[in-house]
């Protein structure tokens, strides 16, 4: 499990995330969600050490993740920042068989060699395999990166914005991916959100920031109505049910 | 491009370049070990030859790790101010020591070369507006900063015609006895090979590092010393060889991609390739005289160069 305690972290004098713990619960999806600027991507960060802290800490099964080896740790969880703007000329294998990187430090054992192809398979990238990364589409692309965090085989995978600048089709195409991580392969996926309602039709549970701070935490349904999305995004958001899921349909509300 | 092909066309060229020259040798001729032209064979053109081919294969790896580093397909030891900074600090160690010894050189080139592409890799880390482009052009200002600091100390200490000397990339003087210094690049090559897979994670940027465990800044610093100790080597023997390290990886990069593990053997044999060439080709052109190496690179490769920026452009920003 990891859980957040406390976590501050200031640029300058500014808090960007200030005193927020959370638990992230094992086999879900979290969603964070929140108006630009909420410490969304920071608190992100923190939890994947990309960033330190400047009080309060992160524990991976009640280790602070500070104190974890670089290479376990990489083991345990993953992170993808947004990666379409990587410009490396790698074909799709190569890139998915880094993954490995921290079982076999890039001399790929059979074993890897197994995670490698069971990733292109579920990832359906096998015609593309050997192609360069900088002649895919932005969706194949995203698709190539996602297929090395599952040859990673972490138990955490953290996205960063992984629908930005993706059409409608590659979106939906993505998380229904991200949702049978978990509900197939028993991943817990952690993503930041921009699309609230991609939040409220796949995630389990929703993490709501607003300045810095924690203003909302639970279960999807509890998030999703109109009283609670207006204490996060200071909005008249009118709900819709479709086919069982909740539609914010927030285009033309009153600010 | 198979790597066998280059591998062939490498030693044709070399035995080309070690029967080319102001005098005639056969092969017959170096039967008799005491003959003049055994010497000459012995004393000057083996020691070119592994100088072109240390240097070509060094040069080359140094601008490969550059540009994977900096994540920018157009930064190499000539536009990072490696080179100048190089020249600089010999420039500092003869005026320090009014005998400079040669390992007081090495060690003075070695650490500017190191400090000064440091310096280029700060700037490049503050700088918001990242083009391809405009990062290498900050690079050549750089240089040619540094550079004008050692013309001015130079002119004031009355060095300048040595200085002169260093800029010129050449093999004219390489006889046995003054290229030796080179075969510590061997080394350099061999361990940026075990490094490869860390450099093209690194190359990735800090963060794709760093999920995949990688220390990045172990990784980023190991590569600049070796940058370091090559470009080194190279100009306290050779001289500045422009674009070398700067075209070599991007043709190998272009049908090979960005996987240093797969790269580094073509490109390292591809640059003792495209040396030879250019120094046959210095040779030939106005038989018995020579042209300095570093003309010809500079003409072919300025040539390659702007095709690569007019036709590449597209490649080397996605």
């Amino acid at each position: 499990m990891i859980e957040i305690k406390g976590l501050t972290k200031r640029f300058g004098k500014k808090p960007v995330v200030e005193d927020v713990s959370v638990k992230i619960e094992s086999g879900t999806i979290t969603s964070f969600i929140g108006p630009n600027g909420a410490g969304k991507s920071t608190l992100l960060s923190m939890v994947s050490r990309l960033l330190n802290a400047d009080t309060g800490e992160v524990l991976l099964d009640q280790n602070n993740v500070q104190k974890w080896k670089s290479n376990e740790f990489a083991r345990r969880v993953s992170i993808l920042k947004q990666s379409n703007y990587i410009n490396v000329r790698l074909t799709v294998r190569e890139l998915i068989a880094f993954g490995r990187y921290p079982y076999s430090k890039g001399r790929l054992t059979a074993e890897d060699e197994k995670f490698v192809d069971q990733a292109i398979e579920y990832m359906n990238l096998s015609e593309m395999e050997d192609q360069f990364l900088d002649e895919l589409s932005g969706g194949q692309k995203q698709r190539a990166f996602i297929a090395m965090v599952i040859a990673q085989d972490t138990d955490y995978i953290l996205l960063d914005e992984p629908l930005n600048n993706l059409d409608m089709k590659h979106s939906v195409q993505i998380m229904k991916i991200l949702r049978g991580l978990v509900d197939e392969l028993g991943k817990t996926v952690v993503i930041v959100l921009h699309d609230i309602n991609f939040a409220s039709v796949y995630s389990d549970r929703i993490v709501a920031l607003k300045d810095g701070k924690l203003v909302k935490n639970g279960p999807t349904h509890e998030i999703i109505n109109s009283d609670a999305l207006r204490d996060i995004y200071d909005m008249d958001i009118p709900i819709q049910e479709q086919n069982g899921c909740r539609i914010c349909v927030y285009f033309n509300s009153h600010t | 491009m198979r790597l066998w092909m280059l591998i062939i066309a490498a030693i044709v060229l070399s035995f080309l370049s070690l029967f080319i020259g102001a005098i005639d040798i056969k092969p017959s001729e170096l039967l008799d070990w005491e003959s003049d032209e055994t010497q000459i064979f012995l004393i000057s053109r083996v020691p070119r030859l592994m100088a072109i081919i240390l240097a070509g294969a060094g040069m080359s790896i140094a601008g490969l790790i550059m540009q994977s580093l900096s994540r920018n397909k157009f930064v190499s030891p000539t536009t990072a101010g490696t080179l100048d900074a190089a020249k600089l600090g010999i420039l500092i160690s003869m005026l320090f020591f009014t005998n400079t010894t040669y390992l007081q050189e090495i060690i003075f080139s070695f650490v500017f070369a190191l400090a000064g592409t440091l310096v280029f890799m700060q700037i490049l880390d503050r700088v918001k507006f990242k083009d391809v482009i405009f990062v290498p052009l900050i690079g050549i200002m750089y240089g040619n900063i540094l550079s004008s600091i050692t013309t001015f100390l130079g002119y004031e200490a009355d060095l300048l015609q040595n200085i002169q000397s260093w800029l010129m990339g050449s093999f004219t003087l390489i006889i046995s006895g003054r290229y030796e210094l080179l075969y510590v690049s061997i080394p350099a090559v061999i361990l940026a090979y075990l490094y490869a897979n860390k450099f093209t994670v690194a190359g990735m940027g800090e963060d794709f590092a760093r999920n995949l465990g990688l220390s990045y800044k172990l990784v980023l610093n190991m590569g600049l010393i070796l940058v370091a100790i090559i470009s080194t080597t190279v100009v306290l023997t050779v001289g500045v060889i422009p674009f070398l390290g700067l075209i070599v990886p991007n043709i190998v990069s272009l049908y090979l991609g960005d996987n240093l593990r797969k790269t580094i053997p073509h490109t390292a044999v591809l640059g003792i390739v495209f040396l030879l060439i250019c120094d046959i080709l210095g040779r030939v052109i106005i038989h018995p005289y020579e042209i300095p190496v570093n003309v010809t690179v500079a003409v072919i490769g300025s040539a390659i160069f702007l095709i690569m920026l007019f036709r590449g452009r597209a490649y080397a920003k996605k």
